[in-house]
């Protein structure tokens, strides 16, 4: 069946966008706007690469438990300091925050694919480029009974845990936004933090907090990239735009991660529709594959021109706190 | 009810912006970060080679300075990048984010190679080349008012539509390289006119990239005296520093807002038909190079100032050539420039705290 194929791809082609545009919402909640999101994707799938690329070389017989969580958690530190680097100079040092993320990615993307080109020979091996299929195996276990239940199976059961990790990350932080007083707080730094910090919440902290947990989830992003959908094979510049792609997403989701579960499902699909349009030509495929940005810039006009309150970005977006400034 | 008097403890140092700084104090402190991270990207080089950092050094300044082929080549790469930065600087005065650069360069060139390919054995050259430059500066001009129009108007978020324009220029000119590619279906348009060399610019001397290093000394200089002298730049510097105040003294805040835009993306334009008629004689998506983005960090580095930015890109544009001699010398991948930019980058961004603010640390508890 054509249609179950495309939808699992799609979904497949969303889940990245969906780590990564999770990340960024929490991120920018905090009125913190990260450029640095495709860099910062970029070292989350190259350190999950690093640290699978060591254990395989090292480790006599693959375990399991360990190939996975392995490079989860140098995926996880990676994108870690990437978050710090970038919470330092504009919390902490007040930088201006969109030179900060681009410097961000320039460096991150850098980072990606330096090590991308150059892993194999500084560990001093011979292999000539990384394929960490055993590795890749472990992270694409599926669900045992996704075979046997036809095209719902092959749709909804047949991805591997990152996706489903995904969509759950997506839905709690919905719910931690929306229903605690964490996220209250969280979304008054964003909107006000010159009232959020009269009323006794630590600004600076919740800046911190949200972009480093951003980050991680962001870099997770990167890495199912790598490990589920690239089949443990890291090309340079493979990852390609997805991370501006994640930022539209935020917008299109009015940042709110439980609608971009399924926006990210559409933007995979706009992604990869081109394939499945009979009789298009190469050049016509190019201009199919501007359908997500295009669709992110007519619903960013709309919603500036309904100035619905809902659907707004969070007031202080972009802008650095300085008590003393009030 | 009583309360007990709340003990404050002292932090051990608090941060108080700064009144005003020596202007040669701030350069210090600018030196010293560039010099702490130059060491610090010594030290990353080392760990990854294995080779002196001295060495290492060497190489980068053999990169850029060391025959007069890789000096013209720097200086070609200072340009473009001078260029494109200083196109986006009156947008940012004005606080108006404006990050689809990339966007607007490569739509420029776009227009250039479009003029190129269809007109080039149309019209005498002379023609033809006012024909690309009209054609590029409007079409840069264009991509970027059309974003302005909608944040003038409807307040629509400038850094995401800008954004957004880039990545609709980076597929619309794929759609053209497919359309125009040489042979059929390669995918690459190969060099245009390369036997009639209609509308390329045209050479001075044996210099291939003199005129454009000219051009762009010229729109640095139009710039400087553009956003210091004149009455616009004037307007630019107050509705950056606060919308209010700009309506209040009645300036027109969407007038200018679209009228600083057209500007900033007809030199963006600009920028496009220096790359693809002046320099490279063909087009691709990756013909804008990053500069689009990149010049946003020298225009910010250089606090705006159209004549640091010769110094803020010189270094970029050395960074770049010399991380590349590196790599190649040492077998890396080529991407350890970027990583060299980077880290110089954050350094930089990092300074600046030191130049606008103080720490003060705890003043020691007068004696009781």
């Amino acid at each position: 069946m054509i249609w179950a194929g495309f939808l699992q791809r799609a979904i497949m082609q969303g889940i990245p966008l969906l780590y990564g545009s999770t990340g960024e919402i929490i991120t920018e909640k905090s009125g913190n706007l990260n450029l640095g999101i495709p860099g910062i994707m970029y070292v989350g799938g190259i350190s999950g690469v690093i640290g699978a690329f060591l254990y395989e070389q090292n480790a006599a017989a693959l375990n399991p438990v360990l190939a996975v969580l392995i490079p989860l958690l140098c995926s996880v530190a990676g994108s870690l300091v990437m978050g710090l680097i970038y919470s330092f100079l504009t919390v902490s040092l007040r930088a201006n925050q969109n030179v900060t993320g681009l410097a961000l990615t320039t460096f991150g993307v850098g980072f990606g694919n330096f090590f991308g080109g150059s892993l194999s020979k500084l560990a001093g091996s011979d292999v000539a480029s990384i394929s960490l299929t055993a590795t890749s195996n472990c992270f694409r276990t599926k669900l045992p009974f996704a075979d046997s239940c036809g095209w719902f199976g092959q749709v909804f059961l047949s991805h591997s845990f990152l996706a489903y990790t995904a969509v759950i990350i997506a839905a709690v932080t919905a719910l931690i936004l929306s229903h605690t007083r964490v996220g209250l707080h969280l979304r008054a730094v964003g909107e006000n933090p010159a009232t959020a910090d009269a009323a006794g919440i630590n600004v600076g902290r919740y800046k911190y907090f949200a972009t480093c947990i951003g980050s991680v989830i962001a870099g997770l992003g990167g890495l199912y990239y790598v490990m589920d959908y690239a089949n443990g094979v890291w090309s340079n510049d493979g990852f390609g735009d997805r991370g501006w792609l994640a930022i539209a997403l935020v917008i299109f989701a009015v940042w709110r991660p439980n609608i971009s579960i399924f926006g990210s499902i559409l933007f995979g699909g706009l992604y990869i529709v081109h394939n499945y349009i009979p009789g298009l030509d190469v050049s016509g495929q190019e201009l199919f594959k501007m359908l997500p940005y295009a669709v992110t810039i007519l619903f960013l006009v709309v919603i500036s021109m309904r100035r619905k309150r809902e659907a707004q970005p969070p007031a202080h977006l972009g802008l650095p706190y300085f008590r003393e400034e009030r | 009810m009583t309360q007990q008097p709340h003990k404050v403890r002292e932090p051990l140092f608090r941060i108080a912006k700064r009144d005003t700084i020596v202007w040669w104090k701030a350069w210090c402190i600018r030196a010293a970060a560039i010099i702490i991270a130059l060491i610090f990207s010594g030290i990353v080089s080392y760990l990854l080679t294995g080779e002196n950092p001295l060495h290492i050094y060497a190489t980068m300044l053999g990169g850029a300075f060391g025959t007069q082929r890789r000096i013209w080549g720097m200086l070609q790469n200072l340009a473009m990048l001078l260029c494109v930065s200083v196109a986006v600087t009156p947008a940012f005065k004005m606080r108006f984010w404006n990050i689809g650069a990339e966007g607007q360069v490569l739509i420029g060139g776009l227009a250039s190679a479009a003029c190129m390919i269809l007109l080039g054995d149309k019209l005498p050259n002379a023609v033809l080349l006012i024909v690309i430059l009209a054609a590029s500066l409007l079409a840069g001009a264009v991509w970027a008012v059309i974003p302005a129009v909608f944040r003038a108007k409807w307040l629509t978020n400038e850094t995401l539509f800008t954004l957004m324009m880039n990545y609709i220029a980076i597929q619309l000119v794929s759609f053209f390289v497919y359309k125009w590619s040489v042979p059929k279906g390669s995918g690459q348009v190969g060099v245009i006119n390369r036997a009639t060399h209609a509308g390329w610019m045209p050479v001075i001397g044996k210099y291939d990239y003199l005129l454009n290093i000219l051009i762009v000394a010229v729109i640095t200089l139009f710039m400087y005296i553009y956003l210091k002298y004149s009455k616009q730049g004037y307007e630019i510097a107050v509705v950056g520093e606060s919308e209010n105040t700009a309506r209040y003294i009645g300036i027109p805040v969407k007038k200018v807002i679209i009228r600083t835009m057209l500007i900033s993306g007809a030199i963006c334009g600009l920028a496009g038909m220096l790359l693809v008629s002046g320099t490279d004689h063909t087009i691709s998506r990756d013909t804008a190079a990053g500069r689009g983005f990149t010049a946003i960090m020298v225009s910010w580095l250089a606090k705006f100032n159209p004549i640091f930015m010769v110094l803020t890109s010189f270094l970029i544009a050395f960074l770049e050539k010399g991380a590349t001699e590196v790599s190649t010398e040492f077998g890396l991948n080529e991407s350890f420039s970027e990583i060299i930019t980077g880290i110089i980058i954050f350094f930089i961004i990092g300074c600046e705290f030191f130049i606008q603010y103080t720490v003060k640390m705890r003043e020691k508890e007068a004696a009781k």
